[in-house]
């Protein structure tokens, strides 16, 4: 492959390439021998702007990926040889040297080395000791590739508060220590919880928001989608791993339907199910069926679950609500939380009549958390008014439509406020 | 290794409160013991209450000098460690065995090495020797 001098587009294509493919694999590699994470961003940065030239006058090498290797590690020599500052400077350039003498490369194929490297990474990126968003920037800046601005605009941050979030964090990991490595047995379940927080934080952040920039956010649901599917090749023996992505995968396969042609959202049992991604919803099955077979129920698992039962069904009254109230159940006793209760309480009012809802959700209504919640007092009128009380029912509608500030439901409430009459 | 300050903060109580919560003391001298005997321990005190603390300052030439702590909050700076660990997640795992985390709060903060603040203070244009490094901390 090498030799002959390629065309420049074909050059930029497979710098592009080997970006989308080995970025994060040569970064997380280096973050271990340089021993800093800004130095080695920097390195790794350095070594692809090389590229382009390099490979344009010598030709893309066979292996862009080792080439990126060596040439980002000789720019943090480099770069370690320049700034006198640097704490641990003298071990540190030792070890990168003895590295670079020995040519030691993970090979791309073989990998322990390189999961372990890329696990520390995730682990790194998502510690506790750093504030949610900034581990939320920092994965999908180390890991996904994005850059300072693409993850601004994802998140509607200006773009230096973003680069000084990410920055400060960077510093944190530098001057506290924090270790790049994947936590020991005992911390791991509950970091890897942590973990996959991160990555569903993402996966919504780009699935559920009305607002910003559609393209950037369609991103970071792939983003997501993508560290799910590495986290599911890092840690397969996991349940919860699994059971995240299957959840990702049956939401995504719905992307298409669930806003209409005029932009405007569009509810589960409203939409078009021609438009749904049918092998990501095998997929996304497939993902579940591994996850319940590893016998280690969590959050993630039962939310897929209850999904994959949604959209299976043909249509809204040929839903298996009773199991599905029965799955709110399990994750209520699992993950208490108002939301899940009155979710509870809507699927018992489908499954074994309006009243026993009404039993359920009527203590959520002293909720103060839920005092606010449109969907609280919408699903509140429905069951009154299967119930019977239409006149209740109309006060509870009342209610929703003045804490909705979303114009296509407040038409939706007031035509059903209408029908009760 | 690193060094970490575990600053202790917690709510001052009245006096029978107070003596309840020093029941903890054998448990903390055998945590002391361990963290000694693992080579972690590098110093611990206890602070008196906030109502000994004078704040001194100078502003336009000034010495003033004030009854009380820096700051009125709820939680006040009871006590500190310094530890030697290998890294943020072993500061943070000792902390957490600490009774004081049950009532109060427990912040944990890297020291600066000796080398590093000879550096920083290089870095902003200040002439010093190597050896200076000894003197500084």
């Amino acid at each position: 492959m090498s030799g002959g001098v390629e065309p420049a587009d074909a050059v930029s294509a497979a710098a592009a390439r080997a970006f989308h493919e080995e970025r994060a694999i040569v970064l997380a590699t280096l973050i271990r021998q340089a021993g800093d994470f800004q130095l080695a961003e920097d390195a790794v940065q350095d070594a692809f702007e090389a590229a382009v030239t390099a490979w344009r006058r010598d030709g893309v090498p066979a292996n862009p990926g080792a080439w990126i290797t060596t040439a980002a590690r000789r720019r943090a020599i480099d770069r370690l040889r320049r700034d006198r500052s640097m704490a641990d400077r003298a071990e540190r350039l030792a070890e990168l040297t003895r590295v670079d003498a020995r040519h030691e490369e993970p090979s791309m194929d073989d990998g322990s080395a390189i999961v372990d490297d890329r696990l520390r990474l995730i682990f790194t990126c998502c510690h506790p000791a750093l504030e949610m968003p900034a581990r939320v920037a920092l994965t999908l800046r180390a890991l996904g590739g994005l850059t300072t601005g693409e993850i601004a605009r994802a998140f509607l941050v200006a773009e230096p508060t973003m680069g000084k979030r990410i920055v400060r964090a960077k510093r944190k990991i530098a001057d506290a220590h924090i270790p790049y490595r994947v936590p020991a047995d005992k911390e791991l379940p509950e970091r890897l919880r942590g973990v996959l927080r991160v990555v569903y934080l993402i996966f919504n952040e780009g699935y559920a928001a009305t607002e910003g920039d559609r393209l950037v956010r369609g991103e970071l649901c792939d983003e997501a989608l993508r560290l799910g599917e590495l986290l599911r090749v890092l840690m397969p023996d996991d349940a919860e791993v699994w059971g995240l992505l299957a959840l990702m995968l049956l939401h995504d396969a719905r992307r298409a339907a669930r806003v209409d042609p005029s932009g405007r959202y569009v509810a589960l049992d409203a939409q078009d199910r021609a438009l749904w991604d049918h092998g990501r919803i095998r997929e996304g099955l497939a993902s579940l069926e591994r996850a319940v077979r590893l016998r280690r129920p969590g959050e993630y698992q039962l939310q897929a679950a209850i999904t994959a039962l949604q959209m299976q069904a043909p249509d809204a009254e040929s839903t298996d609500w009773a199991q599905i109230a029965e799955l709110y159940g399990a994750l209520a006793a699992l993950n208490p939380s108002p939301v899940v209760e009155l979710n509870r309480a809507v699927a018992v009012g489908l499954a074994s009549g309006a009243s026993a809802g009404l039993e359920l959700l009527e203590p959520l209504l002293g909720e103060p958390a839920l005092e606010r919640y449109q969907p609280l007092h919408a699903a509140h009128a429905e069951l009154l008014s299967r119930a019977g009380d239409a006149e209740g029912a109309a006060r509870a509608y009342r209610r929703a439509i003045a804490l909705t500030a979303n114009a296509v439901e407040r038409a939706e409430l007031e035509r059903r406020l209408a029908a009760l009459r | 290794m690193s060094q970490y300050m575990l600053l202790v903060y917690e709510e001052e109580l009245d006096p029978a409160e107070q003596a309840e919560r020093e029941k903890v003391t054998p448990l903390l001298l055998e945590l002391h013991a361990g963290l000694r005997e693992a080579g972690l321990l590098v110093g611990v005190q206890r602070l008196h209450s906030t109502g000994s603390a004078t704040s001194v300052r100078m502003r336009d030439g000034e010495t003033e000098i004030v009854d009380g702590p820096f700051a009125v909050t709820k939680e006040v700076l009871a006590g500190y460690y310094v530890l030697e660990c290998a890294d943020l997640d072993e500061a943070l795992e000792q902390a957490a065995r600490l009774p004081m985390v049950r009532w109060g709060t427990v912040e944990v903060r890297p020291v600066m090495p000796p080398g590093e603040w000879l550096s920083t203070a290089r870095r902003a244009g200040v002439d010093l020797s190597d050896e200076d490094v000894r003197n500084l901390a």
